[in-house]
């Protein structure tokens, strides 16, 4: 029977949420240190974008290991696992903005 | 139609069954267990085609009942006391989640010390958690209230879960004749499960996420506001019930002797049987007065109440529980509710009796009714809570 | 397309960046490749943990995927129950996973956790553990490891670490096994196959939190890798009857191919303060880890 369960929407505030980019902001702005690659020294491993926690650093067939420095948090973690350490954290200029 | 007999227990058990409940969490606890017994025999003969989930706890069966419910299944558990208490957590989860679920409650007094006969406290602690309240007289209505308590949840105006008391032993292990209907008239009565959202990889919904402030009350708002909607919704499930099965109790509020009457007896539960027989003796004796039963604690029937009690001589709440340190819930609540329709209140009474499970009989009910209208009539003000103790008992 | 190896073509639209995750943290890494086992046709059970937070707030989330959010000590007992409401329904494309931390599981979610165990419900349970009830703020659970400090001991906790994996073991459950973020494709491989079994799995995700352990967040990975190749973590699948080691752990066998572990310790602030006791105390529990897998392996 319950092969059939019918959903109804109501008007009823449901604390249901869908999936979404961003929910807490523009985390950018949580960085002190920000990740620059070397593009002439990447390799396009994959390890970087493998491992980065938020998402934050793709791997474009072509050019290599591109950064999204709108919600890239500054971590370090990619500089780290990067085997030819193509990726050097320097210090963010623009705190907070 | 067939009937058979049934204790309250296996009353609520069958009305499960024929509701095509698909998963059950079942977990013992004296004295709601032949609940969850008579369902698994149900399944292992192949009657019910459902699961059963023999959790390792009470918190684990809300919470599976709770998995199964969300992932669009028909779900349903029972407890009792300290299970209930155990699962208090989950008791409020689901109800401000917003699945609809059934879950039968027999209601045992709490311990220390270890006690396993009736009381209502465990039942009623519940009143603040946002669940819909029903509480059974007899087998007959145990059943009724049982298939009538999945429609109410699944209606959209509602989206709330129900819970079905019924005494300890007193009707849970009773035997009394009851009318089962055919289950082809169950099915098309109660129809396919409905709900307002399936969590099942359908699509990527997220229930329950961290919020705000803000938007946790207008959630907790429209529980509230649910709840409003559910008194029209129990009446309208009542009457259809009445008019597919030919059998209908009048709304959240039974009324029994009370046209011309102008002494009440406000309570719930099995011993309304008991207050009733009181009051066909006290007519008999040229005393007026009627029984007013209440069938649902929440939402509380507060309209209903007032306009049976409003011009009320006396109103005598007998009820077995109470809230520390202050009077009987179910007094509280009518007091409370009262005063939203007049500040000018009828004399009312708190008796707090049958607590532990002592046994009432109609020979006391007849008594605490004299005491009370005798007083009242002689120009006197009888004190307005008292623990009543039984005189009749043995 | 096609020449993106699956890892980390498949992670890339399930975590979704700017969530409420700390710097370095390990759960969206592990989130990552359960995302990329599954895509969306997962739902995670998760009870009250950092992952509660990290997802982010109401009416957004950063996972694409389904989440049912629950009480603390209940991940395993709801998982039961959807896996129960949808075979009911005959919905069989959806993986359901319990996402819980080590306080949520080896503590106040253990009874539910055997349970579950015991009926072998049919779900993968993923216990992530970073070794302390993070979310309220670093308090010891019984998957802190001896020695370390946390806000409930401030002197270094003295009982060794409770091992879930062999907890599970001795349940008898299909499959068990332990990962670490610091090898995804480990943990690739260990979720596909548990999604291929039928009744209840568990896997181990050790997963080590900067803020809470004390180290810079860039060295996440680092840490996580030391753990197992000091031999602290060791890395292996039981299914049949028998433990097998897995890659990482597999050279480790022999005693002096592991690292040693005051590596993986001198990296972490939450072992500054730690003693002479403690240290070989934490020794004593890595060789008596790997006496008792050799044991399983026969």
């Amino acid at each position: 029977m319950s092969k059939l369960t019918k959903v109804v929407k109501s008007l009823h505030k449901i604390p249901i949420a869908k999936p979404s980019i961003g929910v807490s902001g523009r985390t950018g702005t949580w960085r002190w240190m920000k990740p620059v690659v070397d593009l002439s020294k990447c390799t396009k491993c994959y390890q970087c974008e493998i491992y980065c926690p938020d998402n934050s650093i793709l791997v474009d067939v072509l050019k290599g290991a591109i950064v999204n420095y709108e919600y890239c948090k500054g971590c370090g973690v990619c500089a780290e696992v990067c085997p030819v350490k193509a990726i050097n954290m320097v210090e963010e200029e623009h705190y907070g903005s | 139609m067939v009937l058979k007999s049934l204790t309250g227990n296996y009353a609520v058990a069958l009305a499960v069954k024929m509701a095509r409940v698909d998963v059950v969490a079942a977990y013992p606890i004296t004295p709601q267990t032949t609940i969850v017994e008579k369902l698994a025999e149900y399944i292992d003969r192949g009657e019910l085609d459902a699961i059963m989930i023999r959790v390792e706890s009470e918190h684990s069966a809300l919470a599976a009942a709770y998995g199964s419910a969300i992932a669009g299944a028909r779900a349903f558990t029972a407890t009792s006391s300290h299970g209930l208490l155990y699962m208090y957590e989950w008791v409020n989860w689901v109800s401000r989640a917003r699945v609809p679920l059934v879950m039968a409650v027999v209601t045992r007094t709490i311990g220390p010390p270890w006690n396993i006969w009736t009381d209502h406290s465990d039942y009623y602690e519940q009143r603040d958690t946002g669940w819909i309240q029903g509480f059974a007289m007899d087998a007959q209505e145990a059943f009724d209230m049982t298939l009538q308590a999945f429609k109410i949840s699944e209606d959209p105006r509602v989206f709330l879960p129900v819970m079905v008391g019924l005494d300890a032993f007193i009707l849970s292990h009773t035997s009394m004749p009851v009318e089962v209907p055919e289950q082809e008239l169950v099915d098309e009565w109660l129809g396919v499960r409905t709900q307002g959202f399936i969590i099942d990889g359908g699509e990527a919904l997220i229930h329950g996420a961290l919020s705000s402030p803000e938007h946790t009350e207008e959630f907790i708002e429209d529980v509230g506001k649910a709840m409003g909607e559910a008194v029209e919704v129990i009446r309208e499930v009542d009457y259809s019930f009445g008019r597919t099965f030919g059998r209908s109790y009048g709304g959240l509020v039974e009324l029994y002797k009370c046209d011309d009457a102008k002494y009440h007896i406000v309570l719930m539960g099995a011993w309304a049987g008991d207050a009733m027989e009181a009051v066909d003796a006290l007519r008999e004796q040229g005393y007026s007065i009627g029984v007013v039963r209440v069938r649902y604690t929440r939402p509380f029937p507060g309209e209903e109440l007032y306009k049976a009690l409003g011009s009320s001589k006396g109103v005598i709440v007998v009820e077995r529980g109470i809230s520390f340190g202050s009077m009987g819930p179910l007094f509280l609540d009518l007091a409370g509710n009262m005063l939203k329709y007049s500040r000018k209140l009828p004399y009312m009474r708190n008796v707090i009796a049958g607590v532990g499970g002592v046994n009432i009989t109609y020979r006391d009910f007849e008594y605490i009714a004299k005491e009370t209208i005798d007083y009242i009539e002689s120009g006197g003000e009888p004190s307005v809570m008292t623990w009543y103790h039984a005189r009749w008992s043995k | 397309m096609n020449s993106i190896p699956i890892l980390p073509r498949d992670m890339r639209n399930t975590v979704l960046p700017g969530h409420a995750a700390c710097h370095g943290c390990p759960i969206p890494m592990g989130l990552k490749v359960v995302g990329a086992v599954f895509g969306n046709k997962v739902i995670l059970v998760v009870p009250a943990c950092c992952t509660s937070v990290v997802l982010g707030m109401h009416p957004g989330t950063a996972f694409n995927g389904s989440v049912v959010h629950v009480a603390f000590a209940s991940a395993a007992a709801v998982a039961s129950g959807i896996s129960a409401g949808l075979s009911r329904r005959g919905v069989r494309d959806v993986q359901v996973v319990a996402w819980a931390g080590d306080g949520g599981t080896a503590d106040i979610g253990m009874a539910s956790l055997s349970g579950a165990a015991e009926r072998n419900d049919d779900f993968i349970y993923v216990m992530y553990d970073n070794e302390a009830y993070m979310n309220t703020g670093i308090q010891r659970s019984s998957a802190t490891p001896t020695g370390a400090w946390t806000t409930t001991t401030p002197l270094g906790k003295k009982e060794p670490k409770k091992d879930v994996a062999k907890i599970l073991i001795a349940h008898g459950v299909p499959y068990v096994a332990t990962t670490s973020i610091a090898y995804p494709h480990d943990f690739y491989n260990k979720l596909k196959k548990a999604a291929g079994i039928r009744g209840f799995k568990f896997i181990y995700l050790h997963a080590p939190c900067p803020i809470g352990w004390r180290f810079d967040p860039s060295l996440t990975v680092k840490v996580a890798k030391l753990a197992v190749e000091t031999g602290m973590i060791i890395l292996y699948e039981y299914y049949d009857g028998k433990v097998r080691l897995s890659g990482p752990s597999r050279p480790l066998l022999d005693k002096s191919k592991r690292k040693p572990i005051v590596e993986y310790l001198k990296l972490q602030g939450r072992f500054r303060e730690i003693n002479e006791e403690e240290l070989r105390s934490l020794e004593s529990y890595v060789e008596s880890s790997w006496e008792w897998i050799k044991k399983f392996m026969q």
